[in-house]
């Protein structure tokens, strides 16, 4: 078959009813806090990794709402729990804790194991 | 026999009550404990959104309490509030009482104590302002760093004491945003070449003309707003300020330096309505202001009857809308002392 250098890209679209948003739902259900962020981004100010990496708390909490998984799984690796994060948050979420719940999440689902 | 009633605060809610009182022949004794009226309105330079000078403001709430009947007492604070029978019986500080068919509470706010925000170095750095600082300054007509030297680049921190869980503040200010505007106006009106930035997690322009206020700055005056909580501050070595911030709209860490940083400091349920509230048994909310009987139709309604509100003592308001809740609150005094005994 011939290959003309022709690829198909992924959509870049959030395909909101197709995705598994079970580990949203994990998360939701062990800290409730994890309601409360309003995307003010003081935590990705203060946090270390974000400032050397591509990384950042607040668009992680999104993508896991939103059950953007592989990017999820991939960003989660990153966190170094300092903490410092939910020392700044204006709205008391354990910021920390919903990177400790997502990383449990995914390894108590095979299909998602980190 | 006329009537007597005490207010209880001489701002801007409070003169506005004892004024329209007196206009209609009820005697007022109206207690202040700054050694003159005007509460907060005395330290503003301009208000928002039209930037008309407070004094004109002033001058309208000074008139309307030269009508006579207004008795005001300075220095004086409440030491007891009790009720007797149909009256209320008030001690003053001086140990004065004074006895009233009804009482108005209108002991306003205080500014939220930005050095309680410790991460933006208030009272540590040597640049850091807050709004009122601003004011004082744009009155003295000398905008400076504390060297004397004019600064370049200026950053105003939004909701600073307000939607901010760690010092125990949830609601929002309401007014911090549209001051945050104003004065970034005057900044680049008193510095024309100097860089404004408006830092704020989001613009909460509800009132009127605020969002036309907020065009201005970005296309008249090149205020530059950019999306993030500022996480920290901190002084560098040629005494500069490095903040730190999310630019969130951007998805990356954001560091920048700046002259001078102010810091909108939001409202709190000012220490003498605290005070009002535990001598006077006066119920307040989980926000700490006073909590009125009905959000909706009881807004000047305390727990006591006879015991009414007036202004942001109940939660926080532009001058417009405290004006409007200090007339709404005689209309209920009225209605009670005719209909109530």
């Amino acid at each position: 078959m011939n290959k003309f250098g022709f690829t198909i890209s992924k959509g870049r679209q959030i395909d909101y009813e197709s995705n598994d948003r079970r580990i949203a739902d994990y998360i939701f259900e062990k800290e409730p806090s994890f309601r409360l962020c309003i995307e003010c981004g003081g935590c990705s100010a203060t946090c270390t990794t974000s400032n050397f990496t591509v990384f950042s708390l607040r668009e992680l909490n999104i993508l896991i709402k939103r059950g953007e998984n592989d990017q999820v799984r991939q960003n989660l690796k990153k966190c170094m729990l300092c903490g410092k994060c939910t020392l700044v948050c204006p709205r008391g979420v354990n910021t920390r804790n919903i990177v400790v719940l997502a990383k449990k999440a995914f390894q108590k689902s095979d299909e998602y194991a980190i | 026999m006329s009537k007597h009633v005490v207010v209880i605060g001489g701002g801007v809610a409070g003169l506005e009550v004892a004024g329209q009182l007196s206009k209609v022949g009820i005697e007022v004794s109206l207690i202040e404990k700054e050694n003159k009226s005007g509460g907060h309105l005395n330290n503003w330079y301009r208000l928002f959104p039209d930037r008309r000078n407070s004094t004109e403001v002033k001058e309208y709430l000074d008139g309307m309490t030269h009508n006579g009947g207004i008795k005001l007492l300075t220095n004086t604070t409440i030491e007891k509030l009790n009720r007797s029978g149909s009256h209320f019986s008030i001690t003053t500080n001086e140990g004065k009482e004074l006895i009233a068919d009804a009482v108005i509470v209108a002991t306003g706010f205080d500014l939220f104590k930005s050095a309680r925000k410790e991460e933006y170095g208030y009272g540590i750095y040597d640049n850091v302002f807050t709004s009122a600082d601003l004011e004082e300054m744009f009155k003295k007509g000398e905008l400076a760093l504390t060297n004397g030297i004019v600064p370049e680049t200026i950053g105003i921190i939004h909701c600073v004491g307000s939607r901010d869980e760690k010092v125990g503040n949830f609601y929002c200010s309401k007014l911090c945003c549209v001051t945050a505007v104003k004065q970034a106006i005057e900044i680049r009106e008193y510095l024309p070449d100097s860089k404004v930035f408006c830092f704020y997690m989001d613009m909460r322009m509800g009132g009127a003309f605020y969002e036309e206020l907020y065009r201005e700055a970005q296309e008249k005056w090149g205020v530059n707003f950019i999306r993030g909580k500022v996480s920290e501050a901190s002084e560098t070595i040629e005494n500069k300020l490095l903040i730190k911030v999310e630019d969130t709209l951007a998805g990356r860490p954001l560091k920048m330096k700046l002259d001078m940083l102010v810091l909108m400091a939001g409202m709190e349920m000012s220490e003498g309505g605290k005070k009002i509230a535990g001598i006077g048994g006066l119920r307040t909310g989980e926000n700490r202001f006073f909590a009125a009987t009905d959000n909706h139709f009881g807004s000047n309604k305390s727990n006591i009857e006879g015991v009414f509100y007036a202004g942001t003592c109940t939660a926080p308001m532009n001058i417009t809308e405290t004006i409007s809740h200090a007339r709404a609150a005689v209309v209920e005094v009225i209605d009670y002392l005719k209909n109530s005994k």
